[in-house]
């Protein structure tokens, strides 16, 4: 402290001290201390958040690629009888040892599905490793196992599994993709749950964005101040924060039930009767509608007030009406903030799982849903549903779906950013 | 005529300045105008007879009305939701504050040009044209482009402009941009012009070329100013409204009269001492 002072004193005249010696207290060092400690608690706390994040993200790329102990009912090697791994033959090479290999009835059945002719090398190849050689997953690795530990991984193969194979594999590939769901981990794909969610988000953008930003243009610009209306606006508010299994609730009562002719599709005639019991992806993105529409309305009106009150009364002071203004004027302004909002609502809905489960979403389904009235699974209802099952090899895909997921939200906060650069203008 | 001024007796002044001119013809006109916020009376009693294409400027310290009296007279105030407005003000010989006239007929009819330059964020040439559009213009492109042309001309605006009209409003200096407020203020063609301190956020030069507009506007509009500035009003304005504050903080209007007059003769010992920047 005193030195601190020495060295002021050095280049200025105190000034301070002699004007008043006991008032003012010499605190430019302790000034300078604490603003460093704060400075400090503050990395320290950005470095727990990124820590926290790459820990998660570390984790969930460590499952998905790794070892795993393959058993085969008949091995890809004896298959390929010696002259060549399965992979590499053609599908004329492939087909007499599907032929070979499985009862004249389930060959009939193949060829009923799935002509020979419309079958490309990879089907072909397909057809033979699940029907014939039947793979199954008997344990699994994670990639830093697998990096590390790989003479432990041979010995504990060679002791448990003396038939099977030791084989790494990526869980997240193109083949999972594109696979729909199935109870075997090596098959199972995320499409119908990718598809399930897609169909659910464009029923949530329909319905939360026009009623959303209509309500908040509402309750910015025409309602005025009274006691009915501060009562509405709180309970916005509040339902913002109402935990999402309540809404799922809701969303049973009111469209899973009540609504039943309408969800179902029955009313329209284009319902599937074995669905028709309101369990849809017409009733999800409704109750997720419901769920999103406090935050879209809040953002909205977030917006809309952001919009300086300058331009409003230059509109009026022309002769615009309330209409003209806000048309003209308020909302291309509010434009950005708004659709960023609802893109980052919409991103909240697209992962939510409890108000799913709750509606009805089905945890198995192997066919892609055809209209709004179908049957329908999630990507985060799949990960719930994978990360349940006992097996290994489950935990694996269900962190491919995890970060199939996370890209998907990537995407569209990607999106958001874009729009809200793309439209923001300065006033 | 006579314009006869009366002030409030509640506050024990009295001032009638006769004004001799049989030209002059009120274009709108203030009767025991009170405006409230919420309980607070911000403007009491106020009577004034704004002359038909004359530059009338609204002084006064400030907190004393003047803007507000200025925002009664298209009712802006309507906007703010705990104004409230009573007495009347006449326009055409109507009032505008009584049942069934329509505000955004009278805004219309009296624009306004605001204290900071707020053009829209759109190009220069919408700028004009949307007013137009939104009062119900029904002309060809080519007449539209023939409006603005003729709007910015009047607005001494289009030599600077007409290279770059659909350039953002915003692009422009802040002198221009505020040129471009009044521009798209007589777009729509109004009888009055409001402006509140419309050159307080500018420079001396671009205050100075608003000051020749506001002149040159004033062969075929009425414009009523607020300002701050007491040499602005002393060099752009006909007449001189002096507003100031009573005990109670609302404020009154204490002498109006011939520019001239009131700054070389006030007949208010008040007025004299803020004139001579004894107070305010």
């Amino acid at each position: 402290m005193k030195d601190q002072r020495d060295r002021g004193n050095q280049y200025f005249s105190p000034r301070l001290d002699q004007a008043a010696p006991d008032l003012f207290k010499d605190n430019l060092g302790s000034r300078h201390r604490r603003g460093s400690i704060w400075k400090v608690v503050f990395q320290i706390s950005t470095v727990i958040g990124i820590i926290a994040l790459a820990t998660l993200i570390l984790k969930i790329f460590n499952d998905t690629m790794g070892y795993a102990a393959i058993e085969y009912k008949q091995p890809p090697s004896t298959l390929a009888a010696g002259e060549t791994s399965l992979d590499l033959m053609t599908c004329d090479q492939l087909w007499p040892i599907l032929a070979a290999n499985v009862s004249a009835n389930r060959l009939r059945t193949i060829e009923r599905d799935t002509p020979r002719e419309s079958l490309s090398q990879q089907d072909c190849y397909n057809l033979v490793l699940y029907e014939v050689a039947e793979p199954k997953a008997k344990q699994t690795w994670s990639l830093l196992a697998s990096i590390f530990n790989f003479e432990e991984i041979q010995a504990i193969v060679d002791e448990k599994y003396p038939e099977g194979d030791l084989e790494f594999k990526v869980w997240l590939n193109k083949s999972f993709i594109v696979s729909p769901q199935s109870d075997d981990p090596l098959r199972a794909g995320i499409k119908t749950a990718i598809l399930g969610s897609l169909f659910i988000i464009v029923i949530v953008i329909l319905f939360s964005f026009p009623i959303g930003v209509a309500a908040s243009i509402y309750l910015e610009e025409y309602a005025t101040q009274n006691r009915f209306n501060r009562i509405i606006q709180t309970n916005i508010n509040n339902l913002a924060g109402v935990p999402s299994i309540i809404y799922g609730m809701l969303g049973l009562a009111v469209f899973v039930r009540f609504l039943e002719p309408i969800t179902s599709g029955t009313l329209f005639g284009i319902g599937d009767p074995t669905t028709a019991n309101g369990r849809t992806i017409l009733s999800a993105g409704l109750t997720l509608s419901l769920l999103i529409l406090p935050v879209v309305i809040i953002n909205g009106q977030e917006a809309i007030r952001a919009v300086p009150n300058s331009l409003r009364q230059a509109s009026y002071g022309m002769g615009a009406s309330k209409w003209q203004t806000v048309w003209s004027h308020v909302l291309p302004n509010a434009l950005p903030g708004i659709l960023t909002g609802t893109i980052l609502a919409v991103s909240r809905a697209f992962g939510e799982t409890a108000p799913l489960v709750v509606v009805g979403a089905a945890t198995f389904i192997t066919f892609s849903p055809e209209n709004i009235f179908s049957k329908f699974t999630s990507v985060p209802i799949q990960i719930y549903q994978w990360t349940a099952r006992p097996q290994d090899a489950f935990q694996n895909i269900a962190a491919a779906a995890i970060i199939v997921l996370l890209i998907l939200l990537l995407v569209l906060n990607a999106t958001a950013v874009l729009l809200r650069n793309r439209y923001s203008r300065r006033w | 005529m006579n314009l006869s001024i009366h002030l409030d007796t509640t506050v024990n002044h009295a001032v009638v300045q006769e004004i001799e001119d049989d030209n002059l013809v009120p274009a709108i006109e203030a009767i025991s105008l009170n405006v409230y916020y919420a309980d607070f009376l911000a403007v009491r009693e106020v009577d004034i007879a704004i002359q038909k294409q004359k530059i009338t400027a609204l002084i006064g310290p400030s907190g004393c009305g003047k803007s507000t009296v200025l925002r009664a007279f298209n009712r802006m105030n309507d906007l703010i939701p705990v104004a409230r407005t009573e007495g009347e003000v006449l326009f055409h010989g109507q009032n505008i504050y009584s049942q069934g006239v329509d505000p955004v007929e009278v805004r219309k009819r009296i624009g306004m040009v605001f204290q900071k330059p707020n053009p829209f964020p759109k190009s220069i040439y919408d700028n004009i044209a949307w007013g137009a559009r939104i009062n119900g213009f029904q002309g060809k492109k080519s007449q539209m482009d023939d409006l603005v042309e003729q709007t910015l001309l009047g607005a001494a605006l289009w030599d600077e402009v007409k290279d770059k009209l659909q350039d953002s409003g915003l692009s422009l200096s802040g002198g221009q941009q505020q040129r471009l407020c009044i521009a798209r203020t007589i777009a729509v063609r109004p009888d009055i012009i409001l402006m509140d301190e419309p050159c307080s956020a500018l420079d001396p030069i671009s205050t100075l070329k608003i000051e020749e507009l506001m002149r040159d506007l004033s062969d075929d509009y009425t414009i009523i100013i607020v300002t701050h500035n007491m040499q602005q009003a002393a060099r752009v304005s006909d007449f001189t409204a002096f507003f100031t504050l009573t005990e109670d903080r609302a404020g009154v209007l204490m002498e109006y009269g011939n520019t001239t007059d009131l700054f070389t003769n006030p007949k208010q010992q008040v007025t004299e001492d803020y004139i001579t920047g004894r107070f305010g």
